[in-house]
């Protein structure tokens, strides 16, 4: 009677598992068919060969990512630390407030800053105005970063912050308690302590900046291609399915083994929060 | 006796917006005692405790440390360390780790550092626990690694908050046992918070009785139980019946409708006090016999002995016996001149020392009964 | 220390709002420029209104969202029951990896991945534009679902065992048990499960780029092919009412979640 409740009640799942296969699987399968045949269904190991010559934008891609997933850290750690000292009703309206561009499109989050960097933007015309000499900003390295920094900063904060909100005060009193000064307070126990928000920060950053592909082409003006815009080239422009599937494949693996070495990093502390 | 004052509090005043938590606080810890507040929730035993340990500033006031003024320095120069209630240990490093932590901090050679863990292990008998991490530890053993993390960075004064609350009573007895022994032997400086009055008298050298931010009364355990300054005490302290008296003059002593002799003086004639009188100390006899006289209206047995209420002339004594005495009967009682305590009237007189409470509640419960029939 | 953690507070926030102020202040904008402010206007609201293409993206957007937050809320909510129940298994462990794969995976992958066989199962059965409702659909309720199971699985696990256990002593059913007695303990999970896909929905681009046809298109999709050309501030002002009414609706759901708190009887 016992067995019976309980294999009926692991049946429940059996028409998610059905879907899990057909549209989770299944398509993970077709990403690997379609790098290894042609467009006419022959195997082949051109795509993959072809992708030497996507190395510059995969390491650009890579780059770029890293680049912004530590400018996210380093904003993100002291703001998550200030609002978890804060009393209840106020951090809540802050999380809400670091919640709230979330939720409106980041296209045209993104579109905005097009309108603030431009070279007659709303930066340069209040620097002329000042008379100081413009500044090139729109379609540069560095105004790409700016839109990823931007667009995942609340998923950084957001992990970091839950992690710090529950934090045990008296771990930190215990610290200086045993001869710890601030230095000390953050190094040895705010730090490892909200390492798995921080982990997961990281991995909530770095993925979605190193695969983007709008925001480089509003704010890097095409001539900063990144991986991800390659991919969607291949899917709405040449319709070359093949070569984007093996390009999105080389993505996953190559996402797969830096989350690897990060969880490797942060020991085995290194689980979702989110 | 002034030469080894480790810590004196002067003057200390604390209150969080309108809840003032201390009151002009006064309190001398001697070196290499072992010194315990003891207080019900809320009377500032752990805020007194927080100043000591830096984490709090009182509003007015002085801390001194071993002759000088530390109310600007910060916790972590302070020679004192703290138990903290749930231990506080440190779930992203092992037992090792743990106690190395304040070693590491003072960048204590590595050699050294095994040294003083290992030592400090075997002190809290823990022994080969290096490598185990905080959470498949039991609650008694985390409660080991905290002191063991206290007392490696060689603490003047260890201060313990509640620490043994989380612990059932089996463990927590062999703990009291184990930090009396370990205060003994490396000769720290002990300033234990607790509610447990029994925990208290147990372990202490000194008692500090606190309630509502006042000291209410210091001395050694023998001497809060046996002269209690105030019915607060006298309470709070093992079971009392406090009575209402008036001193006839010295050595005599009115109280429930009669005269008795006892060994307190000082007091002005006729003055009113409040008399305390221990249930252990009252001896059961016939009626004839007894230099009062009253009904028993409830038993329990407690198994060392029985525990009985006595109806005296409306006031309800409680009176510990090996005897048993069925309810309704009338018995005497006779008590020594040295089982009575004479206390001057203070703000508790008439709060507390009266067992008529329980009874009473059943009393309005059958009545309500009565009028709802 | 204060003022500078102050300072620096007000900072990341000005950062974060910078595009934001700026897209409303030109949604009210008399000409059509996105740099310089010619004046007031309400002009762009207006054609916002009259542009039967939005509004129908939008229409489009709830229908979808709607649509696969249930979806996902049903199977996930079933799927947690199931897979609780299969304890410390090497099967329930992959699942739950199986599971992990939408969240972790970059969603232009999750994207590519499912348009290729939904490509492919088109080409198959000879349909001319698989890419619709349908597939949008199926696409929405894949990459809602771990959120589903990842936030009720935990409450299951800590909904107190005796409980279900009580219900089938006083007499139900382990059906009428599961019903009365469980559901409603994990219940705020399911909401919270229901709310987050329902919002994951109503946002997502990229995924729905890649899986979406020219019959039906959603506000993400629309503003996109708007942004492709020049801007006008219609876009700028139908993004101010977004931001509003989320605004009020955070700020309710908010005021509530606080209402519900001071009650003694929490979760």
């Amino acid at each position: 009677m016992r067995n019976q409740s309980a294999l009926r009640s692991k049946l429940v799942s059996s028409p998610y598992i059905l879907w899990a296969i057909l549209f989770i699987i299944a398509p993970m399968i077709f990403v690997v068919y379609y790098s290894f045949t042609t467009a006419s269904g022959d195997f082949t190991l051109d795509n993959i060969k072809f992708l030497s010559k996507y190395l510059p934008t995969f390491l650009r891609s890579i780059w770029f990512g890293i680049v912004a997933t530590l400018i996210c850290l380093l904003i993100a750690f002291p703001t998550s630390y200030i609002i978890s000292q804060k009393s209840d009703k106020m951090q809540r309206t802050l999380i809400l407030l670091v919640m709230l561009p979330m939720w409106m499109s980041f296209l045209i989050r993104t579109y905005s800053w097009m309108a603030i960097l431009q070279d007659t933007g709303l930066i340069n015309s209040f620097l002329i105005k000042i008379g100081i000499d413009p500044v090139h900003m729109i379609n540069t390295g560095g105004a790409v970063i700016l839109g990823m920094v931007y667009n995942f900063l609340p998923y950084m904060i957001m992990p970091i912050y839950s992690v710090m909100a529950k934090l045990d005060f008296s771990m930190i009193e215990a610290c200086q308690d045993l001869g710890g000064n601030k230095i000390n307070v953050i190094r040895r126990c705010i730090i490892p302590l909200s390492m798995p928000g921080i982990v997961s920060g990281i991995t909530m950053v770095f993925v979605p900046s190193v695969s983007t592909f709008y925001i480089s082409q509003k704010l890097g003006g095409g001539s900063f291609d990144l991986i991800g815009d390659v991919i969607e080239r291949q899917f709405q422009q040449s319709y070359n399915y093949n070569l984007g599937a093996s390009l999105s494949l080389v993505l996953m693996i190559l996402i797969l083994v830096c989350m690897a070495v990060m969880n490797r990093f942060s020991g085995d502390e290194g689980e979702m929060v989110i | 006796m002034e030469q080894n004052v480790i810590i004196e509090l002067k003057n200390i005043s604390v209150a969080f917006g309108d809840n003032q938590v201390l009151k002009d606080l006064n309190l001398s810890i001697r070196d290499k005692e072992f010194i315990t507040l003891l207080g019900p929730s809320g009377c500032g035993k752990t805020t007194t405790l927080r100043i000591i340990a830096g984490f709090m500033h009182p509003d007015e006031g002085d801390v001194i440390f071993e002759g000088k003024k530390i109310n600007s320095i910060p916790p972590h120069k302070r020679h004192v360390n703290t138990i903290f209630q749930r231990y506080a240990l440190f779930p992203h490093l092992n037992v090792y780790e743990n106690v190395a932590f304040g070693l590491r901090i003072k960048k204590m050679p590595e050699k050294q550092i095994k040294e003083k863990v290992e030592e400090m292990l075997s002190i809290v008998n823990l022994k080969g626990f290096n490598k185990r991490s905080i959470n498949s530890l039991s609650g008694g053993q985390q409660q080991r690694v905290a002191i063991a993390r206290a007392l490696a960075v060689d603490p003047k004064v260890l201060l313990l908050d509640e620490p043994l609350g989380a612990l059932d009573l089996k463990l927590r007895k062999d703990m009291q046992v184990e930090l009396k022994n370990i205060q003994q032997r490396l000769g720290i400086t002990f300033i234990y918070v607790t509610h447990d009055q029994e925990e208290a008298l147990s372990m202490s050298d000194t008692v500090v009785v606190m309630d509502g931010g006042v000291i209410q009364q210091i001395g050694t355990p023998i001497d809060i139980y046996n002269e209690p300054k105030n019915a607060f005490v006298a309470d709070f302290i093992g079971e009392s019946n406090i009575i209402d008296g008036i001193m006839r003059e010295d050595y005599s002593v009115d109280f429930s409708g009669n005269n008795f002799k006892c060994l307190d003086s000082g007091f002005a004639k006729n003055e009113a006090v409040d008399v305390v009188v221990r249930p252990e100390d009252v001896d059961i006899v016939s009626p004839e016999k007894g230099m009062l006289t009253g009904i028993v209206t409830s038993v329990t047995f407690k198994g060392v002995h029985f525990e009985i209420i006595v109806d005296i002339k409306g006031f309800k004594w409680m009176i510990q016996t090996t005897d048993f005495h069925p309810e309704g009967v009338e018995i005497g009682l006779f008590i020594e001149p040295d089982a009575i305590h004479i206390m001057k009237k203070s703000e508790y007189s008439g709060m507390f020392g009266d067992y008529s409470s329980f009874s009473e509640e059943f009393d309005e419960l059958s009545v309500l009964d009565e009028e709802a029939e | 220390m204060k003022t500078l953690s102050r300072i620096y507070t007000v900072l990341v926030f000005a950062f974060l709002y910078a595009p934001i102020i700026v897209l409303i202040v030109f949604s009210f904008n008399l000409s059509s420029s996105t740099i310089v402010f010619d004046g007031f206007s309400l002009q762009w609201y207006k054609a916002l209104i009259k542009d039967g293409n939005t509004l129908r993206a939008l229409y489009n957007t709830i229908i979808l969202a709607v649509s696969s937050s249930i979806i996902a809320t049903i199977l996930g909510t079933s799927a947690a029951v199931g897979i609780e129940k299969y304890k410390k298994s090497a099967f329930r462990s992959t699942i739950i990896g199986v599971t992990n794969v939408p969240m972790m995976n970059p969603e232009i992958v999750t994207g590519i991945s499912m348009m290729l066989l939904f490509v492919f199962i088109g080409r198959a059965l000879r349909i001319e534009s698989v890419l619709g409702f349908g597939t949008l659909l199926i696409a929405h309720v894949t990459f809602n679902l771990p959120y589903v199971i990842l936030t009720v699985l935990p409450k299951l696990r800590q909904t107190d065992k005796n409980l279900s256990e009580a219900a089938l002593d006083l007499g139900c059913t382990p059906l009428a048990s599961f019903f009365k007695v469980v559901l409603p303990s994990i219940m705020p999970a399911i909401i919270t499960g229901l709310i987050m896909a329902f919002t994951l929905s109503l946002d997502d681009f990229i995924i729905s780029y890649f899986t979406s046809g020219p019959g039906f298109q959603t506000l993400p999709i629309a503003i996109f092919s708007m942004t492709k050309k020049r801007i006008k501030p219609d876009m700028y002002a139908l993004s101010a009412l977004i931001f509003v009414s989320i605004l009020v609706l955070l700020i309710l759901y908010n005021s509530i979640q606080i209402k519900s708190e001071k009650k003694p009887d929490k979760e």
